[in-house]
C-alpha cells in the first residue's frame, strides 16, 4: 500500500523528471545509501569485503561504463578487460612515479588516460558497426594485453612481470597494500561507485544521453535531427572508458593488490562484464548494479551450497557455475532481452496497481 | 491578385508570403549513369506551403534528400537565406534550421514519446558535458526550458496522453504525429515532410492536414512537402512543383498546375516519344 503514485502530484517538470518519481522509491534509495555508508563499514569483515562487497562495487562501475557504450550508445565492445588493464597499469605507473600524490588523484587520472585510449580505439566505430566493431574492440583487448606483457616499462622491469600496489595512505589510513583495513577499501570503492553512478545517471537523463540513444536506435534519423555521429560515439567511448579505467584501477590497487595482465584483465573479464549488462539490463544504470550483483553472488552462493553444504568437489561446482551462467544468459536473451532491470520495472508497474489491477 | 516579386505575394486566403527562403538552382543529381534529377530550379518562400508532386520514381524524394543534405548534387547550387550553401553533412543542415520527417517513420523506438520529441531540441542545447554530468544549475535549467517548449508542441499535436509511452507501442498514425512533433521541436525555419499522409486512413489524413495548416499558421513555419494524394496537395499548398522522370514539368499555384497539359499527360500516362 506504500507503493502509490496517487496523491503524489507533480507540479513542475523538474519533479516529473526526477530519478525516483515515487516517494517510496526515493526513501528506499536513501535508506540503502545510509546503510551502505553508515552501517556496513562498522560491521564489515575481510570475507564479506573481499568475496562480495568490493568486487560487486568495482564490477558495478565497470558495468555502468560498458552500459553507457553498449546499452545507451549501441556500440558493442569486447575490450573491457583491456581498458581495465589500462586503468590498472596507469595507476601503477602513477603510484610508483609520483608516490607523494594522493592515490585518489592517481585513480582519477588513470580514468582519464583510459578515456584517451578508449577514444583511440573508438575511432573505427565511425566506419564500422555491430559485429565488425565488436571484432575491432576484440583486437584492442588482445593488443593491450600483449602490450602490457611485452613492454617491461609498464611493469617497472619487475622479474615476475607482475605489478603490485605499494602502500598508499589517505588521511593516515592505508587504502592500498596488504595492511589496508577492509572497511577502508570498501569505503573507497563505495565512494567511487556512488559518485560515478550519479554522474552516469545525470549524463544519460540529459541531452547527451538522448544523443547516444538516438545513435543507438537509428543513426540516420539521429543525424537528421542534428546529432554529430562522430562526437556522440567518441564521447560515449571516452566516458565509458573513463568508468572502466577507474574500475580497473580499483580492481588492481584496492582489491587485488597485485596483478598479472593476462590473468586479471584477459578476455574472460570482457565477457564477464558484458554478461553483467546483458543479464542486468542494457541501457539501465540499475541493471548494471543488478547484473554485477548477480554474477558476483552466484559463484559465492553456488560454492557455499554445493561445496560447503553438499560436500561436492570444488572443480565440479566451478564447472556447474559456468553451465548455469551460460544457460541463464540464453534464457534472458530469449525471455527478457532487457534483463533484470526490465523485470524490476514490470514488477513495479504491477505493484503500483496492486491489488486492484483494473 | 498574385504578385510573385521579390517581396512575396498574398495568397487567396489572405496569408502574406515573404521573400525567398530557399532556392534550388539548376540541380542535377546522378547515381552512376542514372539521372535522378535533371536541371531543376525552384524556390521556397517564407511562410509558404510548397508541394513537390509527381508519379512514382519522379525524383521527389531525391530532391528532398538534396535539400536536407543526404545527397550532394553533381551540378547546381543550393541557396538558403540569401547565401549559397556549401556541401554539408545532414547534422549541419539540421543546425541551420531545416527539419524533416521520413516517408517510412524514423523514430527512436527504444525511447518514450517525450524523449523522442526532446531529441528535437538537441540543436538548441548549449550546456556542455560537465554541466550535464553535474546536473546542477545550467543543465537543469536548460532542460526545464526545453521541456516547456516540447510540452507546448505535445499539447499542440494532441499527444499528451501518450507522453511516456515507448514509441514502439504506438500505432502508425500516432507515430507519424510524434515524428512531426520531433521535427517541430527543433523550431525549424524550413520543415520538410516526406509523404506525411502515406498509409493513413481518411480520418488520420484530415487530422494531419489540419496539423500542417495549423503549424504553418501558428508558428509561421515554411513547409515543403511531398505527397501522392492529389486532393490533399491541391487543398494544402500555395504553390506546387511537378516532377516527372527527374525533370520539372510544372510550377505554380495548384489551379494553374491542374490545368497544365504536361501535368495531365504525366499523370494519365501519355507515351514519351
Amino acid at each position: 500500500m506504500l507503493y502509490r503514485e496517487a496523491g503524489d502530484f507533480k507540479t513542475s517538470y523538474r519533479d516529473d523528471a526526477q530519478t525516483f518519481p515515487i516517494a517510496f522509491d526515493r526513501w528506499r534509495y536513501y535508506a540503502v545509501l545510509a546503510v551502505a555508508f553508515g552501517v556496513i563499514p562498522f560491521v564489515i569483515n575481510d570475507y564479506w569485503a573481499n568475496a562480495i562487497l568490493i568486487p560487486f562495487l568495482i564490477y558495478a562501475i565497470a558495468a555502468i561504463g560498458l552500459n553507457i557504450l553498449t546499452g545507451y550508445c549501441g556500440q558493442v565492445s569486447l575490450g573491457t578487460g583491456g581498458f581495465m588493464a589500462v586503468g590498472a597499469y596507469a595507476t601503477y605507473k602513477l603510484m610508483t612515479a609520483f608516490p607523494d600524490v594522493s592515490i585518489l588523484i592517481h585513480i582519477l587520472l588513470a580514468g582519464g588516460i583510459t578515456a584517451a585510449v578508449g577514444v583511440l580505439f573508438g575511432l573505427p566505430s565511425l566506419r564500422i558497426k555491430g559485429f565488425y566493431l565488436a571484432v575491432a574492440t576484440l583486437a584492442a583487448q588482445f593488443f593491450l594485453v600483449w602490450l602490457f606483457n611485452k613492454v617491461p616499462w609498464f611493469y617497472n622491469y619487475s622479474a615476475s612481470g607482475q605489478i603490485s600496489a605499494p602502500e598508499r595512505t589517505f588521511l593516515g589510513i592505508a587504502l592500498t597494500g596488504p595492511a589496508s583495513p577492509a572497511w577502508a577499501a570498501y569505503l573507497t570503492c563505495l565512494v567511487f561507485c556512488v559518485a560515478l553512478a550519479w554522474l552516469a545517471r545525470n549524463l544519460t537523463r540529459g541531452p547527451l544521453g538522448r544523443q547516444w540513444m538516438a545513435i543507438r536506435d537509428m543513426d540516420i534519423a539521429a543525424e537528421i535531427i542534428g546529432v554529430n555521429p562522430l562526437r556522440a560515439k567518441l564521447t560515449a567511448f571516452a566516458i565509458s572508458s573513463f568508468f572502466v579505467g577507474i574500475a580497473g584501477a580499483l580492481f588492481f590497487a584496492v582489491y587485488l593488490g597485485a596483478a598479472e595482465v593476462g590473468e586479471s584483465f584477459g578476455i574472460q573479464k570482457s565477457f564477464l562484464v558484458l554478461f553483467m549488462i546483458i543479464i542486468g539490463g542494457l541501457g539501465s544504470i540499475f541493471g548494471s548494479f543488478a547484473g554485477a550483483a548477480f554474477l558476483v553472488l552466484l559463484p559465492v552462493l553456488l560454492k557455499n551450497t554445493l561445496v560447503g553444504g553438499l560436500g561436492w568437489p570444488t572443480d565440479l561446482a566451478a564447472h556447474l557455475e559456468l553451465m548455469i551462467v551460460g544457460a541463464l544468459i540464453i534464457v534472458f536473451l530469449i525471455a527478457e532481452p532487457h534483463g533484470m532491470a526490465q523485470l524490476w520495472r514490470v514488477a513495479k508497474e504491477k505493484l503500483r496497481l496492486w491489488p486492484f489491477p483494473h | 491578385m498574385r504578385d510573385t516579386t521579390a517581396e512575396g505575394y498574398v495568397t487567396a486566403d489572405g496569408r502574406r508570403i515573404g521573400g525567398v527562403l530557399m532556392e534550388m538552382r539548376n540541380i542535377t543529381l546522378r547515381f552512376g549513369g542514372v539521372k535522378a534529377i535533371t536541371d531543376i530550379s525552384f524556390d521556397i518562400r517564407e511562410g509558404e506551403i510548397r508541394a513537390i508532386i509527381g508519379p512514382n520514381g519522379a525524383g521527389k524524394s531525391s530532391m528532398l534528400n538534396v535539400i536536407s543534405g543526404f545527397y550532394v548534387p553533381q551540378e547546381g547550387e543550393v541557396w538558403f537565406r540569401g547565401q549559397r550553401r556549401p556541401p554539408m553533412k545532414p547534422y549541419q543542415v539540421a543546425r541551420m534550421g531545416i527539419a524533416r520527417t521520413f516517408q517510412n517513420i524514423a523514430l527512436f523506438e527504444g525511447m518514450s514519446v517525450l524523449d523522442n520529441v526532446m531529441t528535437g531540441r538537441l540543436t538548441h542545447v548549449r550546456s556542455g558535458i560537465l554541466d550535464q554530468a553535474i546536473w546542477w544549475g545550467r543543465a537543469e535549467r536548460e532542460e526545464d526550458e526545453h521541456r516547456a517548449k516540447v510540452e507546448r508542441i505535445i499539447d499542440f499535436l494532441e499527444i499528451q496522453h501518450i507522453r511516456k509511452t515507448p514509441v514502439a507501442r504506438l500505432p502508425y498514425g500516432l507515430k507519424k504525429r510524434v515524428e512531426l512533433a520531433r521535427a517541430l521541436a527543433a523550431e525549424p525555419r524550413l520543415l520538410l515532410l516526406d509523404e506525411p499522409m502515406a498509409g493513413m486512413n481518411v480520418e488520420e489524413k484530415e487530422d494531419m492536414c489540419r496539423f500542417i495548416l495549423d503549424v504553418n499558421d501558428e508558428f509561421g513555419t515554411t513547409i515543403c512537402l511531398i505527397e501522392h494524394d492529389m486532393g490533399v496537395v491541391m487543398d494544402l499548398s500555395d504553390r506546387v512543383v511537378v516532377m516527372d522522370y527527374g525533370k520539372k514539368i510544372g510550377d505554380g499555384p495548384p489551379d494553374e498546375v491542374r490545368r497544365s497539359k504536361a501535368v495531365i499527360d504525366a499523370y494519365l500516362g501519355v507515351s514519351h516519344d
